[in-house]
């Protein structure tokens, strides 16, 4: 399988991936990893006519301490984000988490940036930064601008960000309490069928959840029976309220609901 | 475009679309017919090469990203009369049976031993986890990159 004949150019930084973008118009996409572009390409599912290769931005490759936060550049693959120092030290979720996604080489690919932007409901990393509360920094012809992920995700494959914005940095809170990642999967190397993050956060639980809608969702209810007190079984069994699970090979809308009770409560288990 | 990615030591200058796969470009530009191609959708690891030192699978991997970078396949890294010490553990532990993933698998490996010089089993299954095998059982596997990575195999 080959992809449809684009044009390719490279960005040096991210100014000039932002004009390359706004010179390009409609027809141009961002290739950062390429692990989720590539093949959606191959399948001819995606044909843009540029890609703005921004895989060489150094600049966007990093983990910084930022006092309460961590911040990670959009363009540090899974691999850094996973053995990154400071991430196990302060916000361990984000590295364990991206040392599960996909396998190795998939990992010495893709990016944190890519997971994001790409705004996949089945993906790993963005319930993470949701149940984190964390920022979104994006770049676009106008400067910056600073998005909640409460507020990023707004569809399947569809984010907040502008197509003449790149994202440029995702910021974590550092955490002093515990968290837990559940993925629930058959085959190695897969999407997670149906997922669950949990941390404590400012005093709070936040539980967050992956492939039960259109966009990773936060389990409202989940969050609102623990702060009024109930035992994490009872908080855990309304794990599925408000959700919109899809049915596919793997699992029925139903079977998915139950695995979100489920997981959510061995994740509030593990958190402690 | 005009790419320019030193394969196997060789730094080899090509003329390519942008749509060619790095897969593509060793095998049909360069001749390097050792890596192959499995399923073609980022799934099997068949295609697994070394970009910069590191396993990726060259069926999701465009020539033109690996411009300026170091490309290994599994002919730069020994030959039937001079094995890599990795491609002789498979040949003696029998981590191999009709081949086909073999490449993959050994490239896959180098870059896992890379990571964790002495792997655990744990580690090994793992570190394999992006390459699958429709022979082995992946047992003799594992105990090749084991023995390989100097650890005994316990399974
Ligand atoms: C075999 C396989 C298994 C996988 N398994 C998992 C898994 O278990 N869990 C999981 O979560 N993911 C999995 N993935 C997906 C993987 O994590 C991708 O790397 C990731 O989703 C996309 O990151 P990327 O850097 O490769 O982005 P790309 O593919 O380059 O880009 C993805 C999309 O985001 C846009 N984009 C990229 N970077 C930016 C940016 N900085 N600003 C704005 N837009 C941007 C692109 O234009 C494109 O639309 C798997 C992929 C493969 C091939
Ligand atoms: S051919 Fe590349 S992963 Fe199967
Ligand atoms: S030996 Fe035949 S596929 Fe692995």
């Amino acid at each position: 399988m080959i992809p449809a004949a684009f044009d390719y150019v490279r960005a040096g930084s991210a100014d000039e991936a932002v004009s390359l973008l706004a010179q390009h118009g409609d027809d141009a996409k961002l290739l950062a990893g390429g692990h989720s572009l590539l093949p959606l390409m191959k399948l001819r599912l995606a044909t843009p006519g540029v890609l703005v290769d921004v895989g060489r931005v150094a600049e966007l490759s990093y983990v910084r301490d930022a006092g309460d936060e961590i911040a990670v550049g959009a363009l540090t693959r899974h691999r850094d984000v996973e053995v990154s120092d400071a991430l196990r030290a302060d916000c361990g979720i984000l590295s364990h988490v991206a040392g599960m996604v996909g396998d190795p080489q998939v990992r010495h690919r893709g990016t944190i940036g890519g997971s994001i932007a790409h705004g996949d409901p089945a993906s790993d990393l963005p319930a993470v930064v949701l149940a984190l509360g964390g920022t979104l920094v994006a770049q676009g012809p106008s400067g910056q601008r600073e998005i909640a992920a409460s507020d990023f995700f707004r569809g399947f494959l569809e984010t907040a960000l502008a197509p003449d914005e790149l994202l440029t940095e995702i910021r974590v809170p550092k955490l002093a309490g515990g968290w837990s990642y559940q993925k629930f999967n058959r085959r190695a190397q897969d999407w997670a069928i149906v997922g669950a993050a949990a941390a404590r956060v400012n005093g709070g639980t936040n539980v967050a959840l992956v492939n039960m809608a259109a966009t990773p969702v936060r389990a409202t209810s989940v969050e609102q029976a623990l702060a009024g007190g109930a035992s994490v079984a009872d908080a855990a069994a309304s794990a599925d309220e408000g959700t919109e699970p899809s049915a596919d090979l793997n699992a029925s809308a139903d079977y998915r609901r139950h695995l979100a009770r489920v997981l959510v409560r061995r994740a509030l288990d593990e958190v402690g | 475009m005009k790419v320019s990615i030193a394969v196997n030591g060789e730094q080899q200058q090509h003329d390519v679309e942008p749509r060619v796969l790095l897969v593509h470009h060793l095998r049909e530009t360069l001749g390097l017919t050792g890596t192959n191609v499995g399923c073609d959708t980022s799934s099997c690891g068949a295609c697994t090469v070394l970009l910069d030192g590191e396993s990726v699978k060259s069926c999701t991997v465009l020539a033109v990203q690996a411009d300026g970078r170091s490309v290994t396949t599994i002919e730069g890294i020994g030959s039937a009369a001079a094995m890599h010490p990795v491609q002789a553990a498979f040949q003696e532990h029998h981590g191999l049976q009709c081949g086909f993933c073999t490449p993959g698998m050994v490239m896959a490996a180098l870059s896992l031993l890379e990571e964790h010089p002495k792997p655990t089993e744990a580690e090994v299954r793992e570190g394999l986890e992006g390459n699958l095998c429709r022979c082995t059982g992946y047992h003799n596997i594992v105990a090749a990159v084991m023995a390989a990575g100097g650890s005994k195999a316990t399974a």
